[in-house]
């Protein structure tokens, strides 16, 4: 199967650090460079904090596929947001023993407190931001502390038994 | 061996037989190697490395320990699948994607005693002959990614990963690779296709057997984190002792997670088979809540089905079939499957009197169905119908028949996917069904029917009809 | 691959399979068609569908020391696995045993049946693919009476654009995935993807990019339903109107065997059709397209003489009169014949014997030449030069074409005849130089420069409305067949050949085309011994060129590692 890429990528500013911190996890692919996907998107993400058309197709170019079969990976996993999240993303885990534990009451105090409006949320777009930019929220499915629930993530922050959803983004304010 | 404190309040519970957890929660603990290693860190690759690797393998068949990621196939005996005439190279994957409902052990493993895990994966590896090896790591782990990280730089620092490990000639590199949020990649084909930058849609089995055609279609062992820490501890005691914890057939300790509705939630690391159900529940969790009834439990993740509280199950012993209850029920593999679940991942979900049943199967259905991968067709198009119909239900607008069609959608997944998704999703929904359908069929209205048949439909039979 | 047979037991009759033979087509084999929709054999097998899903069983495996039961027959008992197996991926097993038709075989096909339609739009009496769609035909066969579903079905793009001449329904997809399976593994141009998951699933290009491979139209023919259709067939006709001839493909030496779908005499579309040794199940969209002309106004519907500078339109006995009369004034030496590498077989034989009759062996014909594309494209883009060189008995058939140029430059060639060529602008030959010519005799379908310059014009049947045999680029002989009539008074070219020899004499009771095909069979022992039943839809091989095609030898590699059925 030819994979080559042959198109010309928009505009992307990669710094220096953030490209060699790629191509060195494209090494730990020694057998297909297409291995590398997720870990070039995820270095991609958190750099800019999602990403967009133009990081699919250098993406694509970086590792000598066709747009099409980076964007497939793109959209498969809600891990990857094609839009951007708020300054604090926060992910609440909506599965049973959460559930159970609270985690829909989380949700809408988080909302409250953070002044965001899940209401146009869908499967396409499943973030809601606040409209300062400042905080995103969407629901997670099973983030694996059943046993500590309700839990969720701000960023890369993990936060159990959470009751105070002010107390919460109190954390984050900056 | 050092007496072993534990952080307040996080000791573990008396029943407990603490082995894989010996580090997790321990007061003065860290995830460094010199922490590791002043506790005899790295001492069973070494020993590990003497021996012949066929005879490690041959110690974790003896020690029949089985796969604690959630179908509980025995570890030894998936390694000895690999092709004996191979000449490609071989792969091993740790699926650290802890991603069953109910599930939070690996979670702990990796967050607090990382070269645990990463000593037992060298030890695989050296046994099935594998150079380079990969965790699969869940996105929402991104510390444990981290942690993992520094830990094997460490190792590879003191010379137990790299080139000629030990001066041995035995080269390994294993590197961390990071999911993206699907459940599907906990499937071992799944995992696979996404490790290799594909949407991860699993593969078909035959011809693609990971021990055979795994990896770039080479031979690959895919085998859980807490299972690969079990290998460590299997070449200390060796196999034929290691066997001797837990029952016969089901060896070894495991990690039970419980959440839910118990007063104390949490992880208990016991002998497989030695302690019940109800000891579970009632005893090392604290009970229910003060004036609650056992409604149901999902025993071995969101995917078992779910036992009813009060239920008697029939089940064979020695040569006679005897009644036990589900407070009875042994936490093994072999009983839980005979009571017509299974002991899955470990993930223990305990539900009382105080929850509708609709809402859980309803949370469960959404679950699977926002997780389908979407390859094939019973599972794609099923898992959503499924959950649309709960949904109405949660919503008090179930119509007569919708439980029967619910069921009957769930049976036209079981047993017809690509992959075990299908039963991980229709299980739930016939197990609900099957033990509670009359609360479930009490949630349909029948006032309700009419007005929300699709309207579409309608008007396109309408067309076709003209 | 292996010639070791296993015995399989099908719907309870044993049959005897090739060890490595799918069940799905070990079934197809025995008459027991299992309905399938990702399956494609010449695709690789993702078992996404669960269409084909299917009872199996084996023998029971003995306890040691205990040996099996054996029927009358000799085979052993077999039991019954409870799941399902899909029978396009798995291969068949000493003794295995397949239900085609059975409760669980027809509970997993209506399950199946039953989810597919469920999200599925109803808009069947607006789809193209109705007719020739197979979920409805499955569904009619397979699927519930009344649909349970209650709920609203899933959202997807209608009408996406993903290619010049392909069009995507996304909510009629049913994510085979066969289409994307071509571009990837046949067509090396993967633009085609999935993306979102589960039921929200969509095929899609990316944006910004296109489905615009030559080879892009192949993908509406293996989508099973109404999700890709072809911009130029969509809305145009009914598929169940449409007549089907089976003929061959004349855009290059490749001879793509094709289905052409036609209405009075109107060229609707057409489709490759099966032939591993030639095209396999594709063809090129240039090819394929390549018919609009056909019905153009340019047509040429009666025999033209030219009287005063000026063309008359007049009966054949007219024409041909006038062409025979002109002819025999001039000596086998002044005259030329130029030939088309688009005729076929048997009408090169009339224009041998034509040849004959004038007494002139200046005969030569036009080359038509591209970039082979690597695929199906053969860098000759003529279909029959091999017939050319083969009946002739040229070396070099075109060697003679400057001769020619020259000698009418010369005024040694006075009397030119051109059959069924443009030789203006597909030889480069100038008006000017074909005035130094006393007599120009052409045929063509097209009016056309050549036409212009010529003293009597023949109209020519084109390749959709005559039937003969060709010999493609590797040697083997095909058969051409009439799809529609010819506009108006239009003559097969071997009808006119033979009408022309009878005018100038040399009349030869021929009157069909099969009589000529006869003819060559006792002409040339190439052909000696052969029937046109024996040619058949798929043809034979005829001749040694030493020449493949190359989508053909990927293929057969890839049926020999197994990744293909073939």
């Amino acid at each position: 199967m030819i994979l080559k890429a042959n198109f010309s990528v928009m505009a992307l500013e990669i710094p220096s650090t953030l490209e060699q911190e790629i191509d060195e996890r494209i090494t730990h692919y020694p057998v297909s460079k297409r291995s590398a996907v997720l870990p070039v998107l995820h270095a991609l993400q958190h750099h800019f904090g999602y990403i967009s058309e133009e990081a699919v197709e250098w993406t694509a170019k970086k590792l000598d596929l066709l747009p099409i079969k980076v964007l497939e990976v793109v959209t498969f996993y809600p891990g990857f947001r094609q839009y951007a999240p708020g300054k604090y993303h926060i992910r609440v885990c909506r599965t049973l023993s959460c559930a159970m534990a609270g985690s829909f009451d989380l949700m809408d105090s988080l909302c409250q407190a953070a002044k965001i409006d899940r209401s146009g949320v869908n499967h396409h777009h499943p973030i809601a931001v606040s409209e300062d930019g400042k905080y995103s929220i969407e629901f997670a499915e099973c983030l694996a502390s059943c046993g500590t629930g309700p839990v969720c993530m701000v960023n890369d922050d993990f936060h159990e038994k959470v009751e105070d959803a002010a107390a919460l983004l109190g954390q984050y304010r900056d | 061996m050092a007496d072993i404190n534990y952080l307040p309040g996080k000791e573990p519970h008396a029943r407990e037989h603490r082995m894989i957890f010996r580090n997790v929660d321990r007061a003065g603990w860290d995830t460094s190697i010199a922490t590791y290693l002043k506790e005899g860190g790295y001492e069973q690759l070494k020993a590990a490395l003497k021996m012949e690797p066929k005879a490690v393998t041959e110690e974790v068949k003896k020690a029949g320990v089985r796969g604690r990621g959630g179908a509980g196939f025995p570890a030894g005996l998936k390694w000895t699948f690999i092709p004996p005439n191979n000449t490609k190279p071989v792969y091993l994957i740790c699926n650290a994607d802890e991603s069953e409902p109910g599930t939070f052990k690996d979670r702990y493993i990796i967050h607090q005693d990382p070269h645990q895990l990463i000593e037992g994966m060298a030890i695989a590896c050296f046994a099935v002959g594998a150079k380079l090896a990969y965790i699969y790591i869940r996105e929402e782990f991104p510390e444990g990614a981290k942690i993992l990280e520094k830990a094997i730089a460490e190792a590879r620092e003191k010379g137990f990963l790299g080139k000629n490990i030990q001066g041995t000639g035995f080269d390994l590199e294993i590197y961390v690779h990071r999911g993206a949020g699907a459940y599907i990649c906990g499937e071992e084909t799944g995992l696979i296709e996404s490790l290799e930058g594909k949407r991860p849609y699993p593969r078909i089995k035959p011809p693609y057997f990971p021990a055979a055609m795994g990896l770039y279609l080479c031979p690959t062992i895919v085998n859980n984190v807490e299972t690969l820490c079990h290998v460590k501890h299997i070449i200390q005691m060796g196999g034929d002792e290691y066997a001797k914890l837990g029952t016969p057939n089901n060896t070894g300790t495991r990690i039970l997670c419980v959440s839910g509705d118990v007063q104390k939630p949490g992880y208990f690391e016991v002998q497989v088979g030695k302690v019940t159900m109800g000891e579970l529940i009632h005893d090392m969790c604290g009970g229910l809540k003060p004036g609650r009834k056992l409604k149901a439990v999902i025993p071995g993740g969101s995917s078992a089905k779910v036992l009813r509280g009060g239920e008697v199950f029939k089940i064979k012993r020695g040569d006679a079939m005897v009644d036990v209850s589900l407070e009875d029920i042994p936490m093994d593999f072999d009983t839980l499957a005979a009571c017509g679940s299974m002991a899955g991942s470990g993930g223990v979900i305990v539900i009382d009197d105080s929850r509708s049943i609709s809402w859980v199967l309803n949370n469960l259905n959404a679950f699977y169905a926002h997780e389908s991968c979407g390859q094939c067709t019973p599972c794609r198009e099923g898992s959503l119908w499924m959950k649309k119909i709960t949904d109405r239900l949660v919503a008090g607008q179930g119509a007569p028949g919708d439980i029967d069609t619910l069921d009957s959608v769930a049976r036209q997944i079981d047993g017809r996917t690509i992959c075990a998704f299908g039963e991980a999703c229709s299980w739930p929904t016939e197990a609900f069904v099957a033990k509670f359908r009359d609360e479930l069929v009490a949630d349909t209205n029948p006032g309700t029917a009419d007005a929300i048949v699709n309207r579409e439909t309608l008007l396109a039979a309408a067309n076709l009809a003209q | 691959m292996s010639e070791e047979l296993v015995s399989v037991q099908i719907d309870g009759e044993w049959h005897q399979f090739p060890k490595g033979t799918r069940m799905i087509e070990a079934c197809r084999q025995a008459g027991r068609e299992v309905p399938h929709y990702c399956y494609h054999p010449k695709l690789s097998s993702p078992g996404n569908c669960r269409m084909c899903l299917v009872e199996m069983g084996m023998p029971p495996r003995p306890k040691p020391g205990e040996e099996l039961p054996l029927d009358e027959a000799g085979h052993p008992p077999i039991q019954w696995m409870p799941r399902p197996v899909i029978a396009c991926a798995n291969t068949v097993a000493p003794n295995m045993g397949i239900r085609t038709d059975s409760p669980l075989t027809n509970a997993c096909r209506q399950g199946v049946m039953e989810l597919l339609l469920i999200n599925h739009p109803l808009d069947c009496p607006i789809c193209d693919q109705a007719g020739e769609c197979s979920l409805q035909e499955f569904s009619v066969e397979h699927g519930r009476g009344e649909s349970r579903f209650r709920e609203q079905k899933v959202k997807k793009p209608k009408n996406v654009d993903i290619g010049p001449r392909v069009r995507l329904d996304d909510e009629r997809c049913i994510m085979c995935s066969r289409c994307i399976r071509f571009t990837d593994e046949i067509a090396d141009d993967p633009v085609l993807g999935f993306t979102d998951r589960g039921s929200h699933t969509v095929l899609t290009v990316h944006p910004g990019q296109q489905l615009a491979n030559n080879y892009s139209l192949n993908t509406v023919d293996i989508c099973p339903v109404g999700a890709l259709t072809s911009n130029d067939f969509r809305f145009q006709m009914r598929v169940w109107f449409l007549k089907e001839t089976n003929t061959i493909d004349t855009n290059c030496a490749t001879g793509a065997n094709i289905v052409v779908y036609s209405r009075e005499n109107v060229i609707y579309r057409i489709t490759p059709r099966q032939n591993n040794e030639v095209n396999s199940d594709w063809m090129p969209d240039s090819h394929r397209l390549n018919f609009h002309w056909i019905n153009s106004e340019l047509r040429l519907t009666a025999p033209l003489v030219r009287e005063n500078g000026v063309f008359r339109e007049c009966s054949w006995a007219e024409s041909l009169q006038v062409a025979a009369d002109r002819l025999r004034s001039y000596a086998g030496g002044d005259i030329a014949i130029i030939v088309s590498a688009r005729l076929t077989n048997e009408e090169l034989l009339m224009a041998k014997r034509l040849a004959a009759l004038l007494g002139t062996d200046l005969i030569a014909a036009v080359p038509r030449t591209g970039e082979a594309d690597n695929y199906l494209v053969s860098a000759d883009r003529n279909p029959n030069m091999n017939g050319v060189k083969l009946i002739l008995g040229l070396d070099d058939p075109v060697a003679k074409l400057g001769e020619i140029r020259s000698g009418l430059a010369g005024g040694t060639v006075r009397a030119l005849i051109v059959l069924q060529e443009n030789v203006i602008d597909d030889a480069g030959f100038t008006a000017e130089e074909l005035g130094r010519a006393d007599f120009v005799l052409s045929t063509y379908p097209l009016a056309n420069p050549t036409a212009d310059a010529s003293d009597v014009v023949l109209p020519g049947a084109c390749w959709a409305e005559k039937s003969g045999t060709m010999i493609n680029v590797t040697g083997r002989l095909q058969r051409l067949k009439r799809a529609i009539d010819g506009p108006g008074l239009t003559l097969e070219p071997w009808e006119l050949l033979r009408d022309l020899i009878q005018a100038l004499g040399g009349g030869n009771g021929i009157y069909s085309a099969d009589e000529l095909f006869k003819q060559l069979t006792h002409d040339y022992p190439e052909f000696a011994g052969l029937t046109l039943s024996q040619v058949g839809d798929l043809g034979v091989p005829l001749i040694e060129t030493g020449q493949t095609i190359p989508l053909i030898e990927r293929e057969r590699e890839r049926k020999a590692r197994g990744i293909i059925v073939g």
